[in-house]
């Protein structure tokens, strides 16, 4: 049985996810003050990771990187409900979400 | 040369989006975007072959992450220009990392080869079962315990964002539940012989047992202003 990648191939795959961790990337450099757009950009790097797995299962003809892919999307689920929670909490306290902000453990 | 297009078409709209996230001047047209992204990126999976995946993106992502970052950004009221100093300053060495980091993903990607062997777990499954299917079995059986710990860290983020943001503002009505437990029908019920034809106001209004509520309530968080005056008074009387 061919795989469902062969008519495409490996590699657009793999240049798509690098291209998409390399905007995740830059995302959090050019936003260094919003932490929303930074969560967002973890996101797609997640994103990038999940679309490596599937396209290395699909080749590979092996189910087992669909099941890390599944892992990968509950870690990010949690990650985004927690780390929206600590932004909401923030804001509460300090009225700001401004990454600068937050220095009160600086020593 | 049908899948090659679907693929191409549904790679340039991800990179798109995923450009207009970052860059949006408004957060919740970045959020949107970020759906788009997602939708694009679960048409990525169908093309590779994994179903499942791409219907787990779309209601995993879209239908909850995503829906939560945008209730954030639009709860919370905050000035989003302000934020955006410091953009151009940010941009020359974000984009120099960003370039390298890339160099060295395709270079990487292109002098490496596969190494041959016999899968792991075989993507048709065990006689041809679907991709659903076949996920399923094996989840359950060689990843149980992965799986396991999945359940548990989302428990675990479950309880975290609710006590991170549980507030105590005292208005809440909590009971005593022993108090509650103990409580027998006689202290709750009383049964009143009504004339016939009178009135309920005649008769001092609709009755209810005498401090009941207060009984099993935590002390002052029964009820507040007008509420709580006029339990006070019936209280007492």
């Amino acid at each position: 049985m061919t795989p469902a990648i062969a008519p495409i191939g490996l590699m657009p795959y793999l240049v798509v996810s690098a291209a998409l961790l390399v905007l995740g990337v830059f995302g959090i450099f050019l936003n260094r003050k919003n932490v929303i757009i930074i969560l967002m950009s973890m996101e797609l790097i997640l994103l990038a990771a999940n679309l490596n797995f599937v396209a290395f299962s699909s080749a590979h003809a092996d189910l087992s990187g669909q099941v890390m892919v599944l892992f990968v999307l509950t870690i990010a689920a949690a990650e985004a409900a927690i780390g929206l929670a600590i932004v909401t909490v923030y804001f509460r306290n300090r009225g700001s979400i401004q990454v600068e902000d937050a220095t009160m453990m600086k020593g | 040369m049908l899948p090659q297009l679907v693929f191409y078409v549904f790679a340039t709209v991800l990179l798109v989006s995923a450009a207009m996230v970052i860059s949006a001047r408004n957060p919740v047209h970045s959020v949107l975007f970020l759906i788009l992204a997602f939708f694009n990126a679960a048409g990525l999976f169908l093309v590779a072959g994994a179903e499942f995946l791409a219907m787990l993106l779309v209601i995993v992502y879209v239908g909850a992450v995503a829906v939560l970052f945008l209730f954030v950004v639009m709860m919370l009221d905050i000035d989003f220009t302000k934020m955006r100093e410091g953009y151009q300053r940010y941009a020359p060495i974000g984009a120099c990392i960003g370039g390298i980091l890339f160099v060295e993903l395709i270079l990487a990607f292109s002098h490496w080869k596969m190494a041959s062997g016999t899968p792991v777990a075989p993507i048709q499954g065990p006689a041809g079962l679907t991709n659903t299917a076949a996920l399923g079995t094996l989840i359950y059986t060689h990843y149980i315990l992965l799986f396991q710990t999945c359940g548990l860290v989302l428990l675990v983020a479950m309880i975290g964002a609710i006590v991170l943001t549980l507030r105590q503002t005292g208005s809440g009505r909590r009971q005593n539940i022993q108090k509650q437990h103990a409580r027998v029908p006689a202290q709750t019920l009383e049964l009143v012989d009504a004339p016939l034809g009178a009135s309920v106001v005649a008769q001092g209004g609709f009755l209810r047992p005498h401090t009941s509520y207060h009984e099993t309530s935590v002390p002052g968080s029964y009820a507040s202003g007008e509420q709580s005056v006029a339990d006070e008074r019936e209280k007492n009387a």
